[in-house]
């Protein structure tokens, strides 16, 4: 389904198309966090360099797992383990949907082929305590990305607002290649598909996460997490104490795979995951608040 | 020239189609509130929206507000100087600047009439600050503050032109001027309108439709234009048109066509995935089968004739038809039973506990009302059967990514798992009524059902002390009590609805509800007010018989006579007395006519036949006004006003066999 007469592009060339973009616009390429999360916006250059007044500009691929999603592979949209493209823009620039939109351009979709529409959805993480608005950005009536003006972030109105955009990789791919199953895409331009990296581990790793992962584990390691972020936050150290509730968060989706958390459980580990994200927001907000107070007058007003 | 159309254009980032219609009212009503508090009077306004902006044009608006003349009265000329010192304090003047009348002082303002652009200049930025928005948001390096300026999603521009002059503003940073912009992907760079007489057009040249209206109109011909081609009938859908026409601001509708194999799944479920995830139309055939096409609207007149855009849009469909056949395929691997099983791990409520438990007792209830005979005609096997397995769809992943496929899923499943039909409809409509305009069951099975899951509903809510008060009712207990009352009065079950707090809530509901029907609601008073009646069948047979008796002569005068009888009877006291004398011939003829109302009155009443008993009052209509107009009832003679007090209290006592008259007005 491409709009040029070249070979449409393999999923790596379409993220090196988007970080020599967001590259240009001034955003730092950061690499994927190293930890097991659900989506883009648990990256600490998300949720924490949201908080507080300073600029900041990023652009990174994460890997985002969510257990339940998992289909063994054989479902040609559903993954397990799949990749969002995030970019980070605060405060948010006043031309946010054009630079989007030139972006779609770069990675060869073109609006007056395909149609593009901004769709009101507002977007609320209750475990990060944040919410924002905006849209889910539809084209040709697919969801390709959240585009998300975030408003709170660790219960904590965002001051200046950020601008999320979180593209979802794989269905761009599979758009901008003209495929039906996430496993046809190409990978690369030298044989190598989606199926070749990622079949296997999506038919283990769903096994792992509906039938093998040990619950008992699964549940010490929550409280571990849970008890490990609470040290942190007694040590003044925000950072190590959110990657605790990153930990606790995705620890509590597995147990939800494993279907050993009731429906009335549920609401109350939620509340848990929140509140070690809330208390790692408050911790970071604290440890710098004087230092950001001092350089922006209007923040601490 | 002394009046010119303003032109007032608010551009932002894309508005969620569901608040244009609210944002064009407020934005009309806050703009005839800043006009009316500066005196102007504007001729027709019009307002318009698309997704990228709001618009609104006010026609012959004058360009300047009246000159107004203000007097204040001031003390009179011949007042001690302090008082003439105080009022030139007060208005600042000095003494010749006053006018004398009359001996009095007065003080004259006069206040120049303003500039209509000055006017509108600071009302635009209150416009935007007071905007209501049902969600806003703040935006950019300006959000720092915390007095930021919001709004539904970012605001980019004001257009506000007078005539052919721009009305100077600036709110949040943003400055008002002649330059918009025309569609997002049709047109490049900024447009310059010249006022409200060329805005609509030089838009359209840029491929904008500015007025909604004429969008949806777009949207609904060519949609449906576009079905016709295909042979087939587009499903309407005004819902559809208005969201569409909000998303876009050149709508083009396009058709497209899914796999025939989809349609093994129910249509309501293509038909909500293509609504709802999609907001595309469906089509049926000429036969009104569900056909496998859709409908969906561009915003663009793509290049390649909307080839790409169907293509593309085929595919989404596809994809989330697939997950539906999915859901539909493994929900039937497993027969309602299992899932049921599942109910017991949802909390109903926290005092109520699961939802398990409620089906228990909603099958134990539905199996005794058809055992009973309440229901009639309803096996009770089958009863508690459809009612053990009432909820099992709520589990089901069809449900779970449907939820207002409630019912309806479960009678599929039940179909699909071969129990008997009476059943399958029962777990589908056992929801019904659900609105006013919605239909009531007749099917016994389903009556029981439907019956015994909003009674346990309201009796479980009772019991917890849950009751809805004022504009508060978070279970839809008021619903609940309708759909009862419904159920009961159009299959006339003869049954006790409740009683207490709940029998009287039912009462209030039935007043509510039989308003519609014309019904008096205190002729409904009367007949609940006698105690005892929680038959709601028998209830409303005797209100009808009696709404039809007050409507007759008979009945007017016999309420003033039974009015006048309870008058004396609360103002005097007596002792019961035998009549140790010759009655006069109109008490005899009175006691006469009580003598042979009493039983018919009684009779009738015990045999249901209302309008004999409204007829066995009417028989005293005569005897009670020629009793008043011939007897004199305070008699000096002690035993003849005992007796005469005891006639007509027995008169109040036969009446209250019917209903009770002291709670009719009029």
């Amino acid at each position: 389904m491409a709009d040029t007469a070249q070979p449409p592009l393999s999923l790596q060339d379409m993220i090196l198309r988007l970080h020599a973009f967001w590259g240009d616009q001034g955003c730092l390429i950061l690499q994927p966090y190293d930890m097991r999360m659900g989506a883009g916006t648990f990256h600490p250059a998300t949720t924490l360099r949201a908080l507080g007044p300073e600029p900041w500009n990023a652009a990174f691929v994460q890997p985002c797992r969510r257990p339940t999603d998992g289909r063994y592979g054989e479902n040609p949209n559903r993954l397990q383990h799949y990749y969002q493209y995030q970019v980070i823009l605060k405060p948010s620039p006043e031309n946010l949907q054009e630079l989007y939109l030139q972006s779609l351009a770069v990675i060869g979709i073109d609006p007056l082929v395909h149609d593009i529409r901004f769709v009101e959805d507002d977007w609320e993480s209750p475990t990060l305590g944040a919410w924002g608005l905006g849209w889910e950005v539809w084209c040709d009536g697919m969801e390709v990305t959240q585009f998300t003006y975030f408003q709170q972030m660790g219960g904590f109105d965002c001051r200046p607002v950020a601008g999320e955009l979180t593209y979802g990789l794989e269905r761009l791919a599979m758009y901008i290649q003209g495929v039906d199953n996430v496993y046809d895409l190409a990978f690369n331009n030298h044989g190598v598909s989606y199926g070749d990296v990622f079949l296997e581990n999506e038919k283990q790793m769903s096994k792992w996460n509906f039938e093998v992962a040990d619950t008992d584990s699964l549940f010490e390691g929550f409280r571990r997490a849970e008890e490990e972020c609470r040290r942190s936050l007694d040590a003044n150290v925000p950072i190590a104490a959110y990657e605790q509730a990153i930990e606790a968060s995705h620890l509590f989706n597995l147990l939800q795979a494993r279907g050993v958390i009731s429906v009335q459980e549920r609401a109350s580990y939620m509340g848990r995951v929140r509140d070690l994200a809330r208390g790692s927001c408050e911790a970071y907000m604290a440890k710098f608040k004087d230092e950001w107070a001092a350089k922006y007058p209007e923040w601490a007003a | 020239m002394n009046a010119a159309d303003f032109l007032l254009e608010l551009r932002c980032e894309e508005i969620p189609a569901r608040m244009q219609a609210g944002a064009r009212a407020d934005l009309e009503k806050l703009f005839r509130k800043e006009l009316d508090a500066a005196g102007l009077k504007p001729g027709a306004i019009t307002v318009w929206s698309t997704p990228r902006r709001l618009a609104l044009i006010a026609r012959d608006l004058p360009l300047a507000t009246q000159a107004v003349s203000e007097e204040a009265k001031g003390p009179r000329t011949s007042a001690p100087a302090q008082a003439l010192e105080g009022f030139l304090r007060k208005t600042g003047l000095t003494k010749d600047q006053l006018t004398e009348r009359d001996g009095v002082w007065f003080a004259i303002t006069e206040k120049p009439g303003r500039a209509t652009e000055d006017v509108l200049a600071a009302a635009i930025p209150a416009i935007i600050r007071a905007f209501p928005w049902p969600k806003s948001q703040r935006w950019g390096a300006a959000s720092i503050a915390t007095d930021a300026l919001r709004w539904v999603r970012p605001l980019s521009g004001i257009v506000a032109i007078l005539g052919e002059d721009l009305v100077e503003c600036e709110v949040g940073g943003i400055r008002s001027g002649y330059a918009t912009m025309g569609h997002r992907f049709h047109h490049s760079g900024e447009i310059t309108i010249g006022g409200a007489h060329d805005y609509a057009d030089k838009l359209r040249a840029c491929h904008v439709i500015v007025d909604h209206v004429e969008r949806e109109g777009l949207v609904r011909s060519q949609a449906s234009a576009a079905a016709q081609a295909a042979g087939l009938v587009l499903v309407e859908d005004e819902g559809l048109v208005i969201e569409n026409a909000g998303l876009t601001e050149w709508p083009v509708p396009l058709l497209g066509r899914f796999d025939e194999a989809f349609l093994d799944v129910p249509p309501e479920v293509i038909q909500l995935t293509a609504r709802v995830n999609q907001k595309y139309f469906i089509c049926r055939d000429a036969n009104g089968k569900l056909a496998n096409a859709f409908v969906c609207t561009a915003n663009i007149a793509a290049t390649d004739g909307g080839a790409a855009i169907v293509d593309g849009n085929r595919k989404v469909l596809a994809a989330r038809l697939s997950d539906a056949r999915f859901f539909w395929e493994q929900d039937k691997k497993k027969p309602l039973a299992a899932q049921a099983e599942k109910l017991g791990r949802i909390t109903f409520h926290e005092k109520l506990g699961t939802v398990a438990d409620k089906v228990a007792r909603v099958a134990k209830l539905a199996e005794w009302l058809a055992s009973e005979g309440i229901v009639p005609n309803c096996d009770p096997a089958l009863a508690r059967q459809a009612a053990e397995l009432c909820k099992a769809d709520l589990v089901t992943e069809m449900v779970g990514e449907f939820p207002e496929l409630q019912g309806l899923m479960g009678g599929y499943y039940a179909r699909a798992e071969g129990l008997p039909d009476a059943v399958a409809d029962a777990i589908r409509d056992h929801y019904k009524p659900v609105g006013q305009g919605d239909d009531v069951p007749t099917a016994p099975v389903t009556v029981a059902v439907a019956l015994a899951d909003k009674l346990d509903t309201l009796r479980s809510f009772f019991a917890i002390d849950e009751k809805p008060t004022g504009s508060k009712d978070p279970f839809a207990l008021r619903r609940a009590a309708l759909g009862i009352i419904r159920l009961i009065t159009e299959n006339d079950l003869r049954m006790s609805a409740g009683e207490g707090d709940l029998l009287a809530f039912f009462a209030d509901r039935l007043k509510v509800q039989q308003k519609e029907a014309g019904v008096r609601h205190d002729l409904i008073d009367a007949v609940f007010a006698l105690g005892g009646e929680d038959d709601l069948v028998r209830l409303l047979a005797r209100v009808h018989a009696l709404q039809a008796f007050v409507g007759t002569e008979d009945g007017t005068n016999l309420l003033a006579g039974y009015k006048r009888a309870a008058n004396i009877l609360k103002k005097e006291e007596y002792t019961p007395a035998e009549a140790a004398y010759a009655p006069e011939p109109a008490e005899a003829a009175l006691i006469a006519a009580l003598d042979a109302a009493e039983p018919q009155a009684e009779g009738a009443v015990a045999a249901e036949d209302f309008t004999a008993a409204m007829a066995a009052l009417a028989s005293l209509r005569a005897p009670i006004d020629a009793f008043f107009d011939q007897v004199t009832v305070n008699d000096a003679d002690a035993n003849k006003r005992a007796s005469r007090l005891g006639i007509l209290s027995r008169f109040r006592a036969a009446v209250h066999k019917v209903a009770d008259f002291s709670r009719i007005e009029g």
